[in-house]
């Protein structure tokens, strides 16, 4: 019968605003950690994005080549010479450059990466035009990116509207002949998918003989790890061999190692658990305060000492509970909202909403434990 | 048989080293079951302190201090919490909890008793509070009641228990006259019926005539001489 009476939730109850204020606290934590781990996770998951829509098994690019930001071009050859090996199915080039777009409407120009793809192959997967490869073997006829920021102009809706869209990249008029999706990522805002050749066309300086990466289709039921161990033996020091989730793996690690992003999003949820670790320990701090005389009269009545500890840990579990729901409502229509705005991928997962959860409860019980020290200043021999 | 308390040769002190002041002297006092006794005294003559040793809220330091047949010196922290528990305050303040109305303040004390059914509790804590007059009022909380109807509340939350001692220190110091009657009548009439000990410290001369025995605290000693008074 020890916990007949729900203590700690009517003593939270009590203080209205006291109660209030604590849930803001833990909800903004809440909302701060989610979102930097939002932010992080949307990084990497758009810095992927190009990869995962390659149409590919076994990926060549050159070892000096960092992440899509920064490729170095290698020999066209080495993508030949990995075609004669037993179990490849096809091979096709693909560059990578970036281009001046003008926004039609501004006239403003803003840098976006333009990828050339040889159309005879399927290399890359594009779901909203049909028959897109024909329609970029046309001179100087591009896709353009619908998920690119806003600030290239309206291109999906005046293509949608049925017009025509032309302006200029790097100085070279084009036509937008379709659409395809892929996503503003941290280096780029926006992209465009052409043929090899339109490509070589917007970028005369760039050698046809030097591709960014070298797609390998491998045949059914060949394994592509064990493939690709026998390219990266055989073909020398001077390409980098990977499947696909490796090329994936390595822009991500990237993202992730050497530069301070993942870091300093790291951070930002700390501060968070921080912030909301002070508020929750003052919150319930002033509560076992204000309640110590009745504790003290509580342990003349013979409580002991074990009952109080579960009054203050009752307390930090009802207000982790009570503010990760708010945060979590505000933080899911936040993403919402910076989807909506910024086109990175942000959305809720399980995992991220168990796991901020997780934090919540453990910043409510640390700072539940360190007030609980208090506790043993409630003296029953003071009472009378 | 033994009786409630047995206090034999008990010293106390406060302090550390070259602080370190004697408050209690020597004393020797017994009280038997079921007797009514108050004890008297100017402020700082260690009255307080005594009932904080028999109440086990404190260590008993020199000499013997029984209570309820228990030795209290050198006593576990477990058996300080059996005495507790066996034992029923009324303090000065009513210190009651202020988010619980007066049926939830009066369960309080009732649910350290496990053997209870929820049906028991509801009806024991009902009756009590009925006995000291508060039967319209089990829903309010502290803040809507007056000073003598929380010192009624604390007076239930007391002897809900069926506690063997009662000890109360000036339980109608912040009371006026008649309501402060009242409480010391309801006192009484609960503990003759539950046959229980009750020590009364107080400077109230309107409320000497329940006693059994009236003591006398000075500078730390007990009066050998103790008034006989009529109840």
């Amino acid at each position: 019968m020890i916990f007949a009476i729900p203590l700690a939730w009517l003593q939270l109850i009590r203080e209205r605003i006291r109660l209030l204020v604590a849930i803001a606290g833990i909800a903004f934590a809440v909302v701060l950690m989610l979102m930097q781990f939002g932010f992080r996770d949307a990084l990497f998951k758009a810095a992927v994005r190009f990869h995962e829509s390659l149409n590919t098994d076994i990926v060549l690019i050159s070892p000096q080549s960092t992440a899509l930001i920064a490729m170095r071009s290698f020999p066209r050859r080495r993508l030949y010479q990995a075609a004669g090996f037993e179990g490849v199915e096809s091979v096709s080039p693909l560059y990578l450059n970036f281009g001046l777009w003008r926004n039609p409407i501004n006239k403003s120009t803003r840098q976006l990466m333009v990828i050339g793809v040889d159309p005879m192959a399927v290399s890359i997967s594009v779901s909203d035009t049909p028959h897109w490869q024909d329609a970029i073997k046309l001179a100087d006829h591009v896709l353009f990116d619908a998920q690119s920021r806003a600030e290239f102009g309206p291109i999906p809706e005046l293509y949608r509207q049925g017009k025509e869209v032309t302006t200029e990249v790097s100085g070279r008029k084009i036509t937008v002949a379709g659409l395809f999706r892929m996503g503003a990522n941290f280096g780029a805002d926006g992209n465009l998918l052409t043929s090899d050749l339109n490509f070589l066309r917007l970028f005369p300086e760039r050698n046809p003989g030097l591709i960014d990466v070298g797609l390998v289709r491998v045949q059914p039921g060949v394994n592509t790890k064990a493939l690709a161990r026998r390219m990266k033996a055989a073909l020398g020091n001077d390409v980098l061999v990977m499947t696909r989730e490796e090329f994936a793996e390595f822009e991500r690690s990237y993202w992730e190692k050497s530069t301070s992003i993942g870091f300093i999003f790291s951070l930002g949820a700390l501060m968070g658990f921080i912030v909301g670790s002070v508020i929750v320990y003052q919150i319930l701090y002033t509560d076992v305060t204000d309640h110590l005389a009745e504790y003290a009269t509580l342990k003349a009545m013979g409580y002991r000492d074990v009952f109080f500890y579960g009054v203050v840990m009752q307390e930090s579990l009802i207000l982790s509970c009570m503010g990760y729901i708010p945060g979590f409502i505000v933080s899911f229509l936040l993403y919402i909202l910076i989807a909506n705005a910024t086109s990175l991928p942000v959305w809720m997962t399980v995992e991220r909403a168990s796991l901020v959860f997780t934090l919540t409860v453990l910043m409510c019980t640390l700072s539940g434990a360190i007030a609980m020290r208090r506790i043993q200043q409630a003296d029953p021999a003071d009472i009378f | 048989m033994e009786p409630v308390i047995q206090i034999q040769g008990l010293n106390h002190y406060f302090g550390q080293g070259q602080l370190r002041k004697q408050i209690l002297f020597n004393l020797h006092a017994r009280i038997e079951a079921g007797e009514i006794v108050i004890m008297t005294g100017p402020s700082g003559s260690g009255k307080t302190t005594l009932l904080t040793l028999i109440g086990a809220l404190r260590s008993a330091q020199e000499g013997s201090l029984r209570v309820l047949g228990q030795e209290l010196r050198n006593a576990t922290k477990e058996q300080q919490i059996q005495i507790r528990r066996q034992t029923g305050y009324i303090f000065q303040g009513h210190n009651l909890l202020h988010a619980l109305t007066a049926r939830q303040n009066v369960q309080m004390a009732l649910d350290l008793q496990p053997h209870l059914s929820q049906q028991e509790v509801r009806e024991r804590v009902e009756a009590m509070l009925c006995a000291v007059g508060l039967g319209e009022r089990l829903d309010y909380y502290p803040h809507e009641l007056s000073g003598g109807q929380k010192q009624r509340v604390a007076i239930a939350r007391a002897l809900v228990g069926h506690p063997k001692i009662v000890l109360a220190d000036e339980p109608t110091a912040a009371l006026d006259k008649k309501s402060g009657r009242d409480v010391v009548e309801i006192m009484r009439a609960l503990a003759r019926e539950q046959g229980c000990t009750i020590l009364i410290v107080t400077h109230d001369n309107r409320i000497l005539d329940v006693a059994d025995r009236i003591i006398h605290m000075e500078d730390g000693r007990l009066s050998e001489t103790t008034i006989g008074v009529s109840a």
